[in-house]
């Protein structure tokens, strides 16, 4: 895939891009108040990333796609799931432009749009996270462990240091709950008609 | 001074020794926590991983409740002071949002309180003098590898603690209890955090990275404020060994700890028992320490 893009000076500039779908730096900008434009490609991000080895885009890349709206590509990368939310791009972007709050923005998209996640098991996990604490304005970590391998089907990662951290006293068995938990709820309920 | 204290889930579960050693060594320090009543989860990574409305909206209910007790809060878990310090700036920048999210709170949130890790607290110049003052047991020989990881420091413009690049906070904090922490390169990178349990082989590599750089320079420890950290490099030690055909078994400890340790604060020594790498050896090369300066 070629990119038929006319540069300006400061190469900042991509307002003149012309392929794929110019709204998806907007629709990014609106969740987390991102402008993607700034970005001119030095490749911090990509240097300091824990994880960029085993993306499938580097973050630098994922970057430039969004500003040339390359909606599919990114949202259907493994590279959006596989940021860890360290913080280093941010803290590092001499533009102070925060990718992780991108990367963030991008899984909200692909979870809203019914994109299929491209690392799947890191999104039950955080979909069984959230759950935990819809039910019980709480995270119980044993109960979260358990729902996850229900939904992943991986019975038997960890079983060794599961069972040590149970004797350790480290997973009680019954949860802490909010008492208010209604009004928790009702945030979950905020979020989803925003 | 007293704060709003907000344990968090984790410090109930698998980091209860963060949780337990906090409050021994606050009260040895004369600080008062109060514990935030009926608090919720703060959303963590999965939170702002999939919803930003809520990664806002979850903290607020907290943050809202301790502005009612009149207290800053203290948030001893890296991740639950990120997110509820991150929530507490939006809000207070955030007009729109702040309405919206305070339409849905019995206590609403209006920006008076502030949060600050156990981390922030117990290291800033005062504490370190109370500490520094009220040692019994020099932890000379203790050589860690002061391990800081990412949500305690960054981003440095929503946090405003410490240097993001260079911290030394937690360096501090061990030179005030006779301990000689090392030189190394690992102490702001990540250990994969929530990858643990669904993408453990990324945290494996991570784990790997940070002990093996840890024992590179003389460390025969790493301290953390974190539980996440705490959990992830006790929990991959043995399979970051075999990875890089390397023996990277090292005892990890909670700055609390050691701080209680040096204080020799009663109950401390109990938090020890729940430690998943043995921290004994480390315990008993700091024994021999005292006994052989206390004969010359």
């Amino acid at each position: 895939m070629t990119i038929n893009a006319t540069h300006s000076a400061s190469g900042s500039d991509c307002s003149a891009l012309s392929f794929g779908d110019p709204t998806f730096r907007d629709e990014i900008r609106i969740i987390c108040g991102e402008n993607v434009l700034s970005c001119y490609q030095c490749g911090e991000c990509t240097a300091g990333c824990p994880v960029a080895f085993a993306m499938d885009i580097a973050p630098n890349q994922v970057m430039r796609m969004v500003q040339v709206g390359m909606r599919d590509e990114v949202l259907g990368s493994s590279a959006i799931w596989l940021c860890a939310g360290c913080e280093t791009c941010r803290t590092r972007c001499p533009k102070g432009v925060g990718l992780s709050k991108v990367m963030d923005a991008c899984r909200q998209i692909a979870v809203q749009s019914g994109i299929k996640a491209k690392e799947p098991n890191i999104l039950k996990f955080h979909e069984e996270f959230l759950k935990e604490i819809a039910r019980n304005g709480r995270v119980h970590e044993m109960s979260l462990v358990a729902f996850y391998k229900l939904r992943s089907k991986r019975f038997f990662d960890d079983m060794l240091s599961g069972t040590q951290m149970f004797l350790k006293g480290k997973l009680g068995l019954i949860p802490s709950r909010v008492k208010r938990v209604a009004e928790v709820r009702k945030l979950f309920k905020l979020s989803a008609n925003r | 001074m007293k704060y709003a204290y907000f344990p968090g889930c984790s410090l109930e579960s698998t980091g209860k020794e963060f949780g337990e050693s906090t409050r021994l060594v606050a009260e040895a320090l004369g600080l008062e926590l109060v514990e935030i009543p009926d608090w919720n989860c703060c959303g963590a990574t999965s939170g702002h991983a999939l919803d930003h409305t809520l990664s806002i909206a979850l903290p607020a209910r907290n943050l809202g409740i301790a502005e009612k007790m009149g207290l800053d809060v203290m948030a001893p878990c890296a991740a639950c002071y990120n997110r509820m310090r991150s929530a507490e700036v939006e809000l207070r920048e955030n007009a729109k949002l702040r309405e919206e999210i305070n339409s849905n709170l019995e206590d609403p949130v209006l920006g008076k309180s502030t949060v600050r890790s156990a981390l922030e607290v117990l290291a800033s110049p005062e504490s370190l003098s109370r500490i520094g003052e009220r040692v019994r047991k020099n932890l000379a020989g203790l050589r860690p590898a002061c391990y800081y990881g990412c949500l305690l420091i960054r981003p440095p413009k929503v946090l405003g603690f410490d240097d993001p690049e260079d911290p030394k906070s937690l360096d501090e904090a061990m030179k005030a209890i006779g301990a000689e922490p090392v030189d190394w390169y690992f102490k702001n990178e990540c250990c994969g955090a929530s990858f643990g349990v669904a993408k453990s082989e990324i945290v494996v590599k991570l784990v790997g990275d940070i002990i093996s750089n840890a024992k590179k320079h003389g460390a025969n420890c790493i301290v953390t404020a974190c539980p996440l950290c705490m959990t992830n490099l006790e929990m991959r030690q043995a399979e970051a060994s075999k990875q890089r055909h390397e023996n990277l078994t090292m005892p990890v400890f909670y700055f609390t700890e050691l701080i209680g340790l040096a204080l020799e604060v009663p109950g401390v020594r109990k938090c020890f028992a729940s430690h998943l790498v043995d921290v004994n050896p480390v315990l008993d090369l700091i024994d021999r320490n005292l006994i052989s300066t206390a004969r010359t």
